[in-house]
């Protein structure tokens, strides 16, 4: 495949919006909807997301010429695995609180089509630089997105946003939204949203 | 020649992650292992009277937490956890009893995945102002001469009556069951037995 090479400025940006991984691409999206019925929640999954995303495309990219294309997604899906394994051990030691509120979908990152999409598509392609600045951009993306999707549910679900209490005793908390039809209504939303804003743009 | 690059690639990736795995288990295993006795005891703390101390004894696949106080050999009361189904899935309980079993002194729900904003009152009650923890705190002191009684919409008036969440009773229920099948499980083990503790 014969590609122009990007500046390295729009090689980070494009994960932010112009491919970010949740709103146009559309990849990931089981942690996506599961996880985010908190900020904090959203915020600790986009964090393990890209740790596993940022050591993955590195190892994948150096042994790009080492590993062999007939074995490729085997060698992918070990080096996720591991660093995924490390990321779960690290939270459940230093961090059992969250551990506990992501419970299984800390392990599930290993088959988060974000992380394979990326090695496969760019990493296995390109060298180091490149591909640190491609995996930071999708990665910071990512974990927007958790953010704000976690942040929305968060308010109208619990009155509160980081744990801090925003709305006061009137408020009276819409309990769909931190249940999983509130995740997929804001997530429908969010991408209503950017799409219009693109079509306004682009006209 | 070419199987071999391949048998040689993926040995040398799965040695790295071998590797990699092994010493972060080295690291990490201690401090998981500190986490969940930190866990367990503030659970045992939270069902128990204030104890200095306890003791763990494992009979017929139980683990039962006896705690005592400073310099006495008598037990302030026997903590276990234990499991059942509740409306949607399974819910775990750490449960308090006075040594002779026959009161109880404390309930903890450890986990649960009942309906959020219903079921999910087991744990915390949002809704009530004075007590978030009322359904819990129910258990306290709940005498368990006979069959634990669960109220519906009425205030409980004899020490074996507890009320039931509003809009949760299959919870409510599963929760008290819960308790009797447990203590009746602790009686076969240590009423007949005794000489223990």
């Amino acid at each position: 495949m014969a590609r122009t090479p990007k500046p390295l400025k729009a090689e980070f940006a494009k994960g932010l919006w112009a491919e970010n991984p949740v709103l146009t691409s559309m990849l990931g999206l089981c942690p996506v909807l599961a996880v985010t019925n908190s900020a904090e929640n959203g915020l600790a999954m986009g964090l393990a997301t890209s740790f596993v995303l940022l050591c993955s495309s590195t190892l994948v990219s150096l042994l790009r010429k080492v590993i062999p294309k007939q074995v490729r997604i085997a060698g992918y899906i070990v080096i996720i695995a591991s660093f995924v394994t490390l990321a779960d051990r690290f939270l459940a030691a230093y961090f059992p609180e969250i551990s506990a509120a992501l419970g299984p979908y800390i392990p599930l990152i290993v088959v988060n089509c974000l992380i394979l999409g990326r090695q496969e598509a760019f990493s296995a392609k390109n060298g180091l630089g490149r591909t640190w600045l491609d995996s930071t951009g999708m990665s910071v993306g990512f974990t927007l997105v958790l953010i704000v999707l976690g942040g929305i549910r968060e308010i109208l679900g619990n009155g509160s946003l980081f744990n801090i209490p925003l709305l006061g005793d009137w408020f009276d908390p819409w309990m769909v939204m931190i249940l999983p039809p509130g995740a997929f209504f804001t997530l429908g939303l969010m991408i209503a949203a950017a799409n219009q804003y693109n079509i306004k743009r682009g006209r | 020649m070419k199987s071999l690059g391949i048998v040689l690639s993926l040995g040398l990736i799965s040695m790295i992650a071998g590797g990699l795995l092994s010493l972060w288990d080295k690291q990490t295993a201690p401090l998981i292992e500190i986490n969940r006795i930190k866990a367990l005891e503030r659970g045992i703390a939270q069902v128990l009277p204030a104890h200095d101390r306890y003791e763990t004894k494992i009979v017929k696949d139980v683990t039962y937490y006896w705690g005592y106080d400073k310099d006495q050999t008598e037990p302030v009361g026997v903590a276990f956890s234990t499991a059942g189904p509740g409306f949607q899935g399974k819910v775990a309980l750490m449960i308090g009893v006075k040594p002779d079993l026959t009161e109880v002194t404390g309930v903890q729900v450890i986990s649960q995945i009942e309906t959020p904003g219903l079921g999910t009152k087991i744990v915390v009650d949002p809704s009530n102002k004075e007590d978030k923890y009322w359904f819990s705190n129910q258990f306290k002191a709940l005498v368990l001469d006979r069959a634990i009684e669960v109220l519906k919409n009425k205030k409980p008036s004899e020490p074996h009556q507890i009320q039931a969440i509003t809009g949760a009773t299959i919870s409510s229920k599963a929760v008290a069951k819960l308790v009797s099948n447990g203590v009746a499980h602790a009686r076969q083990v240590w009423l007949d037995q005794p000489e223990v503790p």
